[in-house]
């Protein structure tokens, strides 16, 4: 058995959520070869090779794509180059996290080897046994991939955990590093596409999906500028800071900042919801939170039916307040 | 320049879903079904680039039972020009085997640009588009929230929503383009256009006639219930809500 896990980077660093794809991977069986696929160019692309070869215990192999054509990630080329590689290793598993980057390469990816991809995989039971929800998480599918090699599967960053020590605390040993050939490798769609730019809003504020804690604003929030109080909240918690798609539609914030079934799937440790009233779409973004604390003025909100704690109040007293008391670290 | 789109038809987006005691799928008869949010979207996108001069022709597609021929109504009385019915009585078509039939569907219409939604609300895959570029190995632009075309230059800006940011790409034509949220605000069809959408053409082929085989690689064991999470307390406040998330839950 073996699987080809399919790296995001990002400044010389693995992200994340593709360690939890690694976990995911390892989960499959105890004798699966894992390795890495990165694709890049230029220093960061090493750097980043470097990073993942001690990033998970799990790991057996960093192979690493450096070629201009593969300097963004662009879903045609890493298409191209998922199929180029698995022609010649023939892993049993292609996985990926189901970030953006993964949903948008891996099913292209699967057309070409023509597989049905398996998306947002939550658990795995059996070694081709897989459970995704749909309906917006009101229904869990259970499925088996009867097809030839290699199975597909997006997973959820939330639902397989990351090892917590690094190894280079652990003292194991490092994945080994190797540079896939790409002489031969033909890129179909060559030119179809061209990466023009990205704009990332500025923020100090820790990633969504990855944040410890995450605290959001509903449509209770009512304006950008209160946005500002959750924002200031969410410095002394060093929160995340979400949004329902009510808030987002209305321009509150940024659309990436979206909790929802359609949106970021998050599952912190403390998520703490402020005016947001808990439509079934928004639930299906936050539902495996640790712990959900609801702070609505409406005692029959929905969310309190998902709430651990809860409080009947407005909002803008109690983000004062907490503002005020909770504990400085 | 021809623009087609395709659309499922899905449970209602406000109906609460139920799953079956025998845990085979979830609970579909006597419950509203609609045009899946998302392909409203693309279907609005791709009317609005018509009207806008980008576009001659748009073209509805959709692959279903008879029942689907009534979101396809729809998407006429919404502007469509005309559309095309892949009728199968298959109780499940999966990405895979929807890609195969948009892909030769292509290969007939030879649309500029083919616009789909991101996902569909019941089985929330976020495949099709991908799978269906792949195949005809044309570009892709996917979760899109904004769409610039020029036609002199036969090419399509695209700007997309990932995580942490926004992300534009440059495609050439014939592109595909899959729909996020906030690309439009989907129009509701009017009496007249309901009216007009009547005499209007849907076309029915087979996925046989497309030269598609329905057969699939997967196969659902069952479906469940996710576990309840049970409410918890309502407290009195705020000291009471720290001092619970420092001492009882320990996350503070």
């Amino acid at each position: 058995i073996s699987t080809l896990v399919l790296g995001e980077h990002k400044g010389g660093i693995v992200k994340p959520s593709c360690l939890s794809a690694i976990s995911a991977a390892g989960s499959i069986c105890n004798d699966n070869s894992i390795s890495i696929l990165l694709a890049g160019s230029g220093p960061s692309l090493q750097k980043a090779a470097s990073h993942a070869a001690s990033s998970h215990p799990s790991l057996s192999q960093v192979l690493v794509a450096d070629n201009d054509l593969l300097t963004h990630p662009l879903a045609e080329t890493w298409a191209d180059l998922v199929h180029f590689v698995q022609q010649k290793e023939k892993y049993s598993y292609i996985i990926t996290s189901s970030s953006s980057f993964g949903k948008n390469i891996l099913p292209r990816a699967a057309a070409l080897l023509n597989v049905s991809p398996i998306t947002d995989v939550i658990e795995i039971s059996d070694p081709k046994v897989f459970t995704r929800p749909i309906y917006a998480g009101n229904a869990l599918s259970t499925v088996r991939y009867n097809g030839l090699d290699p199975c597909m599967l997006t997973v959820r960053a939330t639902s397989f955990a990351t090892p917590t020590l690094s190894l280079k605390e652990s003292n194991s040993t490092f994945a080994a590093i190797s540079q896939v050939d790409l002489s031969e490798f033909t890129q179909e769609t060559f030119g179809k596409s061209k990466w023009i730019k990205k704009s990332s809003p500025n923020t100090e504020r820790p990633d969504l999906v990855n944040a410890r804690v995450v605290v959001t604003g509903g449509r209770g929030l009512k304006s950008a500028e209160n946005f500002k109080l959750l924002e200031t909240l969410a410095g002394k918690l060093d929160a995340a800071v979400g949004a329902t798609r009510a808030a987002v539609d209305a321009g509150f914030v940024a659309n990436d900042l979206q909790v929802g079934q359609t949106g970021k799937i998050v599952a912190p440790e403390l998520y703490i919801a402020f005016g947001v009233s808990g439509a079934i779409q928004h639930l299906a973004g936050m539902r495996d939170s640790k712990i959900i604390v609801a702070i609505n003025k409406d005692s029959d909100a929905p969310i309190f039916q998902v709430a651990d704690y809860g409080l009947v109040g407005d909002l803008f007293d109690v983000i004062p307040e907490l503002l005020e008391k909770l504990p400085v670290d | 320049m021809k623009i087609m789109v395709s659309m499922k038809r899905v449970i209602d987006y406000a109906v609460k879903i139920r799953v079956k005691a025998d845990k085979t799928g979830v609970e579909t008869t006597n419950v509203k079904m609609s045009m899946n949010p998302f392909c409203e979207i693309a279907l609005e996108e791709a009317l609005r680039i018509k009207e806008s001069g980008g576009a001659s022709e748009v073209v509805a597609v959709s692959i279903g039972p008879p029942k689907s021929a009534d979101t396809l109504r729809t998407a006429l009385a919404m502007g469509a020009d005309r559309a095309v019915h892949v009728t199968t009585t298959a109780p499940t078509v999966y990405p895979l085997t929807v890609s195969k039939i948009l892909s030769a569907l292509a290969d007939v219409e030879k649309p500029g640009l083919l616009i789909l939604g991101k996902q569909a609300i019941d089985d929330d895959c976020n495949q099709t588009g991908q799978m269906v570029a792949g195949l005809l190995r044309w570009p892709q632009g996917t979760f899109a929230s904004k769409v610039v075309l020029d036609k002199e230059k036969q090419e399509v800006t695209v700007e997309r929503e990932v995580d942490g940011g926004l992300e534009t790409v440059c495609l050439s034509l014939p592109a595909v383009i899959t729909t996020d949220l906030r690309l439009n605000q989907p129009r509701y069809a009017t009496l007249p256009n309901i009216m007009k959408a009547k005499s209007k053409v849907i076309k029915k082929v087979t996925p046989e006639e497309l030269n598609v085989e329905i057969n699939t690689d997967l196969e659902v064991l069952q479906v469940t219930e996710p576990p309840k999470r049970k409410a918890g307390v309502i407290l009195s406040s705020v000291d009471e809500l720290i001092d619970k998330l420092a001492n009882e839950a320990r996350v503070l």
